[in-house]
């Protein structure tokens, strides 16, 4: 019953929609006057939807966004730069700003040194197809998925007689000797358990990039470094890297700005607590559970501004490449 | 022709020959040991819920997944409650359900709108076309972050706020400066000739981009459809913000409740984090060649 209603939204809003694609090529497709060009109106037909819908949905909402965050929590009086203040300020905040500057150097460098290595490793190995895809399969995963994934990797129990770790680190911990740890707990180390995360599902990328950077050198070169007397890690560092180098740059600053923008992880393992809060999360924080707009609409902007430069680099690069 | 074909199988042949006597000079042990490592280390943590899940409740609590080595018992119990389990109203199934219902249309929106727009942009001359492409692409960098306060005000202000409307619209629209870039890219390649010839056989642009443009451009169709699939299931922050309801919110959205509310109940958070795994594991193993090509197309061309 509820399943059919949902079903029957779903088929309405495809319907809406294809009324409006069918208007759309209608209105393109008229035949033209006789030796007059239809250009300019199968132009803006084509365009429209694209362009009204890009300045309603995400233009007109950036631009206010700018504007209210130079106002205060409920929006009502005017603070100019106040909430940036309290963002550079309050020490809450400074930890929220430590511990982006963590991911966003740890997660891009850990996920493309992972990928780089593996891609190598298994670089017309045998099993090569296969080998990747383990890696890469973490990427079909939802944030969420493998936030809790690896939650229970990390799962405590307290360190009693009787009591059985459940959390494979833990075990892993008492196998060698040691006692069980609350990895999500201690500040900053807990930071870099949600890390591995991020890295965890960003390294098949990374993987898959580079690998298709290296099939493209030519098998001679290495070939003759090897003829030459190379040794495998000298043909890496002096033959392989040099010219992966630009495809590396890609992908670390591709990482980078997925590290920026990702609030999933945090959300889900900590949701913020013990000091792990990140720009992203805060963000949600601080507009939907403190309902304070003003620091909210100044932390998405911070973001925006931390993004743009990374991104215009990542797009010089990636046309140098091309 | 053949002669030529046939020197060019000569050609890989010697490389494939080659290929493979490097590679045996090149694997070392300390190699395949490392490459086993890694991929235990990227395997091993879903392999560990995935164990869970199958688990009945008593073993979760007292023993690692480790131990279904030694004592393996396996039950269904796990899937069965969460599926039905009443937690904030809705079952999982029917979070289920709303990420079927609002995917689709968030995938096929985009997927048109951007075709659409990336036609003009190869293949239609008009003042200023350069300079309007280049802010669409541009547009790639505004976070989502950054719209989504003044976005849900709007909604609201529409009577739209509780349906599907807010999420689909909003998954459509944020996807298109990526979409439009990539599927421009592949429009590119497709020979200026073709296109003219039809045009000049009095075909119109709408018929030629239906019967020409779209069978040619059916690959990168796919890739994107991937990408935008993959994003929107699991999307978790858009959905929080526009579908956060229990008529509407997705998978992800129960998931997260599920782990905020019952964090340590792994027997329930084991199964509905695979159930939510489900769909795009099949989708992205069945259609992996199309990602990768994607993948290759939109970080590599450019």
């Amino acid at each position: 019953m509820v399943t059919t209603e949902k079903l029957t939204q779903m088929v309405e809003g495809l319907a809406v929609f294809a009324v409006l694609v069918g208007l759309v090529l209608a209105i393109a497709g008229r035949a033209p006057r006789a030796g007059r060009s239809d250009d300019r109106r199968v132009a803006i037909a084509f365009l429209a939807p694209a362009v009204l819908g890009l300045l309603i949905v995400v233009i007109y909402p950036a631009v206010r966004t700018i504007y209210e965050s130079t106002f205060d929590a409920d929006g009502s009086d005017f603070v100019g730069l106040g909430n940036y203040a309290t963002i550079f300020t309050t020490p809450d905040q400074i930890i929220v700003l430590r511990n982006t500057a963590l991911w966003v150097i740890l997660s891009p460098l850990a996920a493309t040194s992972l990928g780089l290595l593996y891609a190598v490793l298994v670089d017309r190995a045998r099993f090569e197809s296969f080998a990747k895809a383990l890696i890469f399969m973490p990427m079909a995963i939802s944030f969420v998925g493998a936030s809790i994934i690896w939650k229970f990797v990390y799962e405590y129990r307290p360190d009693f007689a009787g009591v059985n770790q459940i959390g494979v680190l833990n075990q892993v911990l008492v196998w060698l000797g040691g006692t069980p740890q609350q990895w999500l707990i201690e500040s900053p180390w807990n930071s870099l358990f949600l890390i591995a995360v991020m890295v965890w599902v960003q390294a098949g990328f990374a993987m898959t990039i580079l690998s298709a950077a290296i099939k493209g050198i030519p098998a001679e070169l290495g070939e003759a470094a090897r003829v030459d007397g190379a040794t495998a890690r000298q043909v890496f560092r002096r033959v392989t890297l040099p010219l992966v180098r630009p495809a590396v740059i890609v992908v670390l600053t591709t990482v980078a700005i997925w590290t920026l923008k990702v609030f999933d992880i945090v959300r889900t393992m900590t949701g913020g607590q013990f000091d792990t809060s990140v720009v992203a999360n805060e963000f949600y924080t601080q507009t939907f559970r403190s309902f304070n707009q003003g620091v909210g609409s100044a932390l998405a902007v911070l973001l925006f501004v931390l993004v743009l430069p990374v991104i215009l680099y990542n797009a010089r690069q990636i046309r140098r490449l091309a | 022709m053949s002669a030529a074909a046939a020197r060019l199988s000569t050609v890989a042949d010697a490389l494939n020959l080659r290929a493979r006597r490097s590679r045996r000079r090149l694997s070392s042990p300390w190699a395949s040991l490392t490459a086993i490592l890694i991929a235990a280390l990227w395997t091993l943590p879903t392999f560990g819920l995935l164990a869970t899940s199958f688990r009945p409740q008593g073993d979760i609590q007292s023993s690692g997944w480790w131990a279904v080595f030694t004592e393996p018992r396996f039950t269904l119990d796990n899937y069965r409650e969460v599926l039905q389990a009443q937690n904030s109203g809705s079952s999982l199934f029917d979070a289920f359900l709303n990420s079927v219902a609002i995917t689709v249309p968030s995938v096929l929106a985009p997927l048109s709108l951007a075709a659409l727009a990336a036609y003009v942009f190869a293949w239609i001359e008009f003042r200023g076309r350069d300079l309007l492409f280049v802010i669409v692409f541009a547009l790639q960098i505004v976070p989502v972050q950054v719209t989504l306060v003044p976005l849900l005000q709007l909604y609201v202000k529409l009577d739209l706020a509780g349906t599907f409307w807010p999420i689909w619209i909003s998954h459509a629209i944020f996807s298109l400066p990526l979409g439009v870039f990539l599927l421009h890219n592949f429009m590119k390649d497709i020979p200026r000739d073709l296109l003219e010839a039809a045009r000049v056989d009095g075909a119109t642009h709408v018929q030629v981009f239906l019967r020409v443009v779209l069978p040619l451009l059916a690959p990168a169709l796919a890739a994107y459809a991937i990408f935008q699939f993959l994003w929107v299931w699991n999307d978790l922050l858009v959905a929080l913000t526009f579908a956060n309801t229990s008529e509407t919110n997705p998978i992800t959205v129960a998931l997260a409740n599920l782990a905020g509310n019952y964090g340590t109940s792994w027997y329930l958070l084991s199964a509905a984090a695979f159930v939510s795994m489900l769909v795009p594991l099949v989708v992205f193993l069945a259609l992996q060649r199309y990602f990768v090509r994607g993948l290759l197309a939109g970080s590599v061309k450019g």
